[in-house]
């Protein structure tokens, strides 16, 4: 995933340069995101909340256009409550990621979405999935995305380590996000965590003086 | 032998459509649809087909009528797959059926192209019921003589179901179930058996 899609935006749209990140672990999922929309060079809102609902325990982070992002969070939540109705049983996150990328392919001349879908299921645990600008479908352990990401490749390839706690998982994604951000132009504001498990989901926000790093 | 004791349907009791039998978009004034009645009456009078849900799987059995001698054995297959997990046996009018068999196919490609993982039985057979049942309210359609039994398993669940799909298009879920002219006779000895 690249930051390049920057320049493809149109003129005047509102795009959330961003960074987000999800990480799996054994039983869950933590996924994490800044909070900066900007359009050029003013920001829009700077506590956004781009960490999305999708159902109880699935969620998506969403970078690229605002309102491409949105809507296509909007259609898979409509999708996959139907669909859970339908099946009598929590929709496994593979679904939600499944129905993410076949509007992002299908559609993919018109929009301009990265997104990392992540949460937990009784089927598979915690996972994430990870669909970056033309729609392609990876799972992985962990996942960055977003224009800061590409400023911390190297430090989250060199402090992730597998089979880490939920605890863990949240300071690896705090720190992570962080330093983008410190970075990052187009990502900045608070981080705001959140932690999905069997048990639930927990939402959480970092203050943007109290980032563990940074100015 | 055993097909020359049946009892004889018991269409003669019923009251006659009487003009009201001529489409499946009309109610007879009792309220009835006597076409969808009479493509029952097709599966009724059909080779038996048999379903019996088992602790560990599903089990589907078929009456294979030997039309001619001159039929290759092993052709004429009446026990179909639907996908990797999934599968039905049919009583009825076979040309019906065929077309029940394609739409159960794509259904099952459809799902896992749209959601990523295998159809629950329950909601294939639910698909295939509104699929039969459409065919019953339209004036330019008549409905299908087939009566499905579907038998699936889902992966993700680890549960195998049996369901039945009747040419009104209901359907609903089994421990065992049978169509054709043998029914009664199997309806009436399977329970003492699972």
């Amino acid at each position: 995933m690249s930051g390049a899609f920057e320049s493809g935006a149109r003129k005047g749209e509102v795009a959330t340069g961003t960074t987000i990140m999800a990480v799996a672990f054994e039983g869950g999922v933590v996924l994490g995101a800044d909070s900066r929309v900007s359009t050029g060079t003013y920001i829009a809102n700077r506590v956004s909340d781009k960490v999305a609902a999708l159902h109880d325990s699935i969620y998506m982070c969403r970078s690229g256009s605002a309102a491409d992002t949105q809507a296509i969070s909007d259609y898979v939540r409509y999708f996959l409550a139907s669909h859970a109705t339908e099946i009598n049983r929590p929709p496994t996150v593979k679904t939600a990621a499944t129905l993410a990328r076949k509007l992002c392919y299908e559609n993919k001349d018109a929009l301009m979405a990265g997104v990392i879908v992540g949460g937990y299921d009784p089927i598979e645990g915690g996972s994430v999935y990870v669909i970056p600008l033309g729609g392609t479908l990876m799972k992985m352990p962990f996942a960055i995305g977003g224009s800061g990401s590409t400023y911390i490749y190297g430090a989250v390839d060199a402090n992730y380590k597998p089979n880490m706690t939920k605890e863990e998982c949240q300071e690896f994604v705090k720190k992570s996000i962080a330093h983008a951000m410190a970075r990052d132009g187009s990502s900045g504001g608070i981080i705001r965590l959140v932690t999905v498990d069997a048990t639930g989901t927990t939402r959480d926000y970092i203050p943007g003086d109290q980032l563990p790093y940074g100015p | 032998p055993i097909l020359e004791f049946l009892p004889t349907s018991i269409s003669t009791t019923m009251s006659s459509g009487a003009g009201y039998d001529l489409s499946p978009t009309t109610f007879s004034p009792d309220g009835r649809l006597f076409q969808v009645e009479y493509a029952h009456k097709a599966v009724e009078n059909s080779g038996t087909a048999i379903g019996i849900r088992c602790v560990d799987g599903c089990v589907l059995g078929v009456e294979k009528v030997l039309l001619s001698p001159l039929l290759k054995a092993g052709s004429n297959k009446q026990l179909h797959t639907l996908g990797p997990h999934h599968g039905m046996a049919f009583s009825g009018w076979a040309p019906d059926a065929r077309q029940l068999i394609d739409r159960g196919r794509s259904e099952v490609q459809s799902y896992e192209e749209t959601y990523g993982s295998e159809i629950p039985a329950e909601v294939l057979a639910e698909r295939m019921a509104q699929y039969v049942h459409y065919f019953t309210l339209h004036g330019a359609l008549r409905p299908f003589g087939v009566g499905a039994i579907v038998a699936g398993y889902d992966p993700e669940t680890k549960k195998h179901a049996l369901h039945m799909i009747e040419p009104n298009g209901v359907q609903y879920r089994y421990f065992g179930a049978a169509l054709g002219k043998v029914r009664y006779l199997m309806l009436s000895c399977a329970p003492s058996r699972l």
